[in-house]
């Protein structure tokens, strides 16, 4: 279904982004929302983008789509799709494609879908608009991507309105109208966060079965790791409008080096673990994206800051494991990280300890 | 879930808080329709415990913690809290039970008057009541404000957005213990917070719930945050209770079938986790008109045909586990009843 398929390259890119920056200007200053995002994303990987509100996980994905407001916007930096540079492209000029290339799937399916507009018709919408096709050809396709995300007796529902269907009938519509067209990439902004838990995993099944079935690209946006840790080949992990953190998905879980990624990893209740068991938490909140400290932006909130960390920013560096880069100055592992470690046990005792 | 049935309430002189055959439902306009959103449900909380309740949006979870209140009126049922009936109680009664009985929100900002300075918002409580002398008040406000961790001299001076949603939370929280209630309703209360933050309150409540001997109800769809907060945890389904237990049984080895799926759906935050597919089709259906006999037959894999007509009744498989369910995972058929639903 791809008309202009940009896959010169199997190994190049889908998408890169370069030193990207998209600041705001707000009364108080300008807040640095994405602040120096370099990232690629490759043809059909499936990369999971995970912070804390505030981390500037949904302005990235945004700034790569170019979904952003008109005024008030700084943007620097370069994002490039198939080699070609889309960064600096209007709306009008973006249209070609969104929909066709790129599409979006946002986290509430109520407030996405137009109320007035049977569901059907806007799956068509693009459809019609980007590919061309007749009324009741588009229909056709519309029938056969319904049956494709599984939304039973296809024919009824397409004459429905949004308010008949369920949370979970209407992100399978959602996910319906991004796949008509085919895009090569796919952004899934908090996609089950509004659904819930049974639904939750029937929509995120769904999802990975159309990856793989149409080779796309997906950049998962989410603060549920639980969510990156079963659907997604990377993770990049965001604080403070940078990515700290960037490895395939097994080796974050297993050989995590920037305390922040730690922390947010023991700061969830498992299942497993009996009740009452003591949280780790991370003191304190995220930076005030308007006037972010000097130095490592985790610095005030990390258990084993040094006087380094408050000066000086730490840039990202390859860890010994592939593929896998993080910005600390004291990873977990390295001396210095075992030495506080060692000082927090002793001074926590017992009782306010993490494992 | 039909779960009708009493046997896994405790001897009523034990119970803090007993409800029994809880019924509330819903007008839909003149259409003579009726939401029915909860269905005769049972409970009971010791002094000193945290029942958690779990369920899917629409199981009338939070509904249920609303009508211990009388926010509003349950349609029928009876709700004894500290050796009180609730439910017959007048207004002015009722207004002096609820300085007893507080209740936390899932949205912190939105339940904090925004153009109140905070230490004022803690402090209303204690002005209404009249307790105390005015610096008594004061004195109380500060202690409890630092408890929750919030600096006393700052909430003088600043409104509620001035705070983050994770110190919203704890302002709400300081507002519902200064006037040294014994039981606390949490609605959701970490559900709109980010992990990090999540940890640090639910953190908090544990510790407040040890320096003031409070007891909690924590309602909940996250299971594993209620997982680690409560003692004995319920889960709701569709306006009934399917099962109830200690939390380490019912979640070690869930008998319902529902439970099942409900844990089964959670992600693993671990790749290594074989992902399990979909344990269960379709949504919970529409509470206006929900399914004859067990209200989870037409989603259960192990439905019969007598969970099409029968309501099962609540019985004990293990000791203090209860499931509501003919066919439960373990612990056997439910024995047949002469009394059907």
């Amino acid at each position: 279904m791809n008309s202009s398929t940009p896959d010169r390259n199997e190994f190049e890119p889908l998408i890169e982004t370069v030193n990207l920056k998209t600041h705001f200007r707000t009364p108080r200053g300008v807040a640095r929302a994405v602040d120096g995002v370099s990232i690629q994303i490759r043809r059909g990987q499936s990369i999971g983008v995970v912070g804390e509100s505030g981390s500037g996980k949904t302005v990235l994905s945004r700034s790569i789509m170019g979904l952003l407001p008109r005024n008030g916007v700084i943007r620097e930096g370069s994002v490039r799709y198939g080699g070609e540079e889309i960064g600096n492209r209007t709306p009008k000029q973006m249209r070609s494609i969104w929909g066709r290339e790129m599409a979006m799937i946002f986290q509430d399916p109520m407030t996405s879908l137009n109320p007035v507009m049977k569901v059907g018709r806007q799956v068509t919408e693009s459809l019609r608009l980007h590919l061309g096709m007749s009324s009741s050809e588009a229909m056709a396709v519309a029938e056969k991507i319904f049956r494709d995300v599984r939304i039973p007796e296809p024919t009824r529902r397409l004459n429905q309105y949004p308010h008949e269907l369920s949370g979970g009938m209407r992100q399978r519509v959602m996910i319906a109208i991004a796949l008509a067209c085919g895009p090569n990439m796919l952004f899934a902004d908090e996609p089950t966060t509004a659904l819930d838990v049974t639904v939750q995993a029937q929509i995120l099944d769904l999802l990975a079965e159309q990856i793989r079935d149409r080779n796309m690209s997906m950049l998962l946006v989410t603060h549920n790791l639980g969510v990156v840790a079963g659907y997604t080949d990377e993770i990049a992990v965001m604080y403070g409008g940078k990515v700290v953190e960037r490895a395939p998905t097994k080796t974050l879980f297993q050989n995590v080096k920037m305390p922040y990624t730690e922390a947010l990893l023991q700061s969830i209740p498992r299942l497993n673990q009996p009740s009452h068991s003591r949280l780790a938490m991370i003191p304190g909140r995220p930076p005030d994206l308007v006037d972010p400290p000097a130095g490592c932006r985790f610095a005030s909130r990390c258990a084993y800051v040094r006087e380094l960390c408050r000066h000086e920013e730490p840039p990202l560096v390859q860890a010994e494991t592939p593929d896998h880069t993080f910005a600390c100055h004291f990873p977990v592992g390295s001396p210095e990280y075992h030495e506080r470690r060692v000082e927090l046990t002793r001074a926590s005792g017992t009782t306010a300890g993490v494992s | 879930m039909a779960g009708t049935g009493k046997a896994h309430l405790r001897p009523a002189g034990e119970a803090l808080l007993r409800v029994e055959d809880l019924v509330v439902e819903f007008r839909i306009g003149r259409t003579g329709l009726k939401v029915n959103a909860v269905s005769g449900i049972s409970f009971d909380v010791l002094p000193g415990e945290t029942l958690g309740i779990v369920g899917e949006s629409g199981c009338g979870k939070s509904t249920t913690g609303r009508a211990v209140m009388q926010l509003p009126r349950a349609t029928s049922g009876s709700v004894v809290f500290d050796g009180r009936e609730l439910t017959t109680l007048d207004k002015e009664e009722m207004r002096e039970v609820r300085t007893k009985v507080q209740m936390i929100f899932q949205d912190p900002i939105s339940s904090l008057n925004p153009r109140r300075k905070v230490r004022d918002i803690v402090m209303e409580p204690l002005l209404i009541w009249k307790r105390g002398s005015k610096q008594e008040q004061g004195e109380a406000v500060d202690k409890v404000l630092e408890e929750v961790g919030i600096d006393p001299q700052r909430a003088a001076e600043s409104l509620p957005h001035q705070f983050s949603g994770g110190q919203c939370q704890r302002i709400s929280i300081a507002r519902s213990l200064v006037l040294e209630p014994q039981l606390i309703i949490c609605d959701e209360p970490v559900s709109a917070l980010d992990v990090s933050v999540q940890a640090q309150v639910i953190n908090l409540l544990e510790d407040l719930k040890k320096a003031h001997g409070l007891t909690l109800i924590f309602i909940a769809h996250d299971l594993a945050v209620v997982k680690n907060i409560s003692d004995r945890v319920a889960v709701m389904y569709l306006g009934k209770i399917c099962e109830i237990g200690p939390s380490e049984g019912l979640y070690g080895r869930p008998a319902h079938p529902y439970t099942k799926v409900l844990l089964d759906s959670i992600p693993i935050p671990d790749p290594d986790v074989e992902t399990r597919k979909v344990a269960v089709e379709g949504e919970p259906p529409s509470p206006v008109n929900p399914p004859s006999g067990c209200r989870f037959n037409p989603r259960c894999p192990n439905a019969s045909d007598r969970c099409r007509t029968e309501e099962p009744i609540m019985r004990e498989i293990d000791p203090g586990h209860f499931v509501a369910c003919h066919h439960p995972l373990f612990g056997g058929e439910a024995p047949v009843t002469v009394r059907s639903a």
